[in-house]
């Protein structure tokens, strides 16, 4: 369970939150500018909030006195426009991760192997990103975040940076790859289609305010 | 009647570039250049100029690169005031660049009482060649490298650390490898500058042979003793590697 309550002045208006995300998929829909970006660069811990605090499986990630660094919070992200490394090639990118973590070569080649297996891009582990197309650009983004085993999985419009053809198909298949993903998702998005292929559970951002009622 | 004036003043100025360099490369036949270069004091210029150059270029990769990120990055008070100061050895003249250093760290310079203290003499030494090299050729590579990490994707790094990267191991495996191809053109340049670099030189650390002789400072010692082929082929060799510096920055900028 990741449980949210934090506040943070934006801009152009006060951001608040309150959400407690059980396992699997929760879709934050909202307008673009409503602070979804927010959201999950505060639960990454790319941001600070003004008050409140961030849990993980009972874990504290941050309140008023602690504040738990992003490469310390065991959470994957799969970015906008999924910030792939462009000066590494698929398995390094989907190895990053593990390298972080001390891993040995032999093992992170093992894990990496699996992680292409599964995400159906294993003959393209020596391609450099800027090569591969935008289904395949996800599909490293995604397997990159979860190769270490994320306590949280977050995605920040993991759609939008696909072209309207590719998007439906992509759409399809990251369904079915969350559906085997076991750790609390939240899934941002400004797209009624993706809202509707994630139907379970979608909370409403508005203007920097989180209402957990909305459906 | 305007194309040819433009094709005209065009020629004027490219022959204008291309004239004096062809003179030197054309005053020497190859066995005179290679005589011209054997001569003690020639190695001994090349060795020192190769020696303080090297040490100049990597006092300006260790400390320009992290002002480059703070300047790039960090938001402070005085940074737009820090962020021109660093500029301004690209404009002042070489001399008074010389004229300044020996102010502050000559023998009766501001610092010079407590260098003398502790037993350090810079003036008229192999360390005041670095440190005018280092004084005029550093802002090359920090422009070059502040722009590199501004223009870098910000993204790239919030990735690795959400990979669980910490900051410096982010800073050297993503930051670097992208600002790779600017931070090489910089330190080029500024190791071009620094080879180059003649004013400051002559008046902060003399000119010594095997002290402070670098290789322009050679040019001008022996064409005041009238030894024309001396003077020329040290030219030669300058030249080529300036050619070697504008050839590998374009490549680079070409990526």
């Amino acid at each position: 369970m990741l449980q949210v309550d934090v506040r943070l002045a934006l801009r152009d208006f006060p951001f608040a939150a309150q959400i407690d995300v059980p396992p699997g998929v929760t879709v934050v829909v909202g307008a673009s500018g409503a602070g979804k970006s927010t959201l999950l660069r505060l639960v990454a811990g790319l941001l600070r909030p003004d008050a409140g605090s961030i849990r993980l499986d009972g874990r504290l990630l941050c309140d008023a006195e602690h504040f738990v660094e992003p490469y310390r919070r065991d959470i994957g992200m799969v970015f906008q426009e999924y910030a792939l490394f462009p000066h590494l090639d698929v398995a390094a990118n989907v190895g990053f991760g593990l390298r972080a973590r001390g891993i040995a070569a032999s093992e992170r080649r093992a894990r990496v192997a699996r992680m292409l297996e599964r995400f159906e891009i294993a003959d393209q582990r020596r391609v450099r990103v800027a090569a591969l197309s935008g289904g395949q650009r996800q599909r490293v983004a995604l397997a990159r975040a979860l190769v270490i085993d994320p306590a949280a999985l977050l995605l920040d419009e993991p759609l939008s940076a696909l072209d309207p053809q590719t998007r439906g198909r992509v759409r399809g298949e990251l369904r079915a790859l969350l559906e085997t993903v076991a750790v609390p998702t939240l899934l941002v998005t400004h797209d009624q289609a993706d809202r509707a292929a994630f139907p379970e559970r979608v909370v409403r951002l508005e203007r920097g305010l989180l209402l957990t009622a909305a459906s | 009647m305007i194309r040819a004036a433009i094709a005209i003043a065009s020629a004027t100025l490219v022959a204008f570039i291309v004239v004096p360099l062809a003179a030197l490369l054309l005053r020497l036949t190859p066995a005179e250049l290679i005589a011209s270069l054997q001569t003690p004091a020639a190695l001994t210029a090349l060795g020192l100029s190769a020696l303080t150059t090297m040490i100049s270029l990597a006092i300006t990769l260790l400390l320009g690169t992290p002002l480059a990120f703070v300047l790039a990055r960090a938001d402070f008070a005085g940074r737009r005031l820090v962020d021109a100061l660093v500029d301004v050895p690209i404009v002042v003249p070489p001399a008074v660049a010389g004229l300044a250093l020996l102010l502050a760290f000559g023998r009766f310079g501001l610092l010079g009482p407590p260098l003398r203290a502790l037993g350090i003499q810079l003036s008229f030494t192999t360390a005041a060649v670095v440190l005018a090299q280092v004084f005029v050729a550093s802002p090359f590579y920090v422009r070059a490298a502040r722009g590199a990490f501004a223009a870098a994707d910000q993204n790239l790094e919030a990735a690795s650390a959400t990979l669980g990267m910490g900051p410096l191991r982010t800073f050297a495996l993503v930051t670097v490898p992208l600002a790779g191809p600017a931070l090489f053109g910089g330190a080029i340049l500024t190791w071009a500058r620094a080879l180059g670099e003649f004013g400051g030189t002559i008046m902060f650390a003399g000119n010594l042979s095997g002290v402070s002789q670098t290789l322009p400072l050679l040019v001008y010692l022996e064409l005041e003793g009238g030894n024309i082929a001396v003077a020329t082929a040290v030219s030669v060799v300058m030249i080529a590697a300036s050619l070697v510096t504008i050839l590998i920055v374009r490549t680079f900028e070409r990526r």
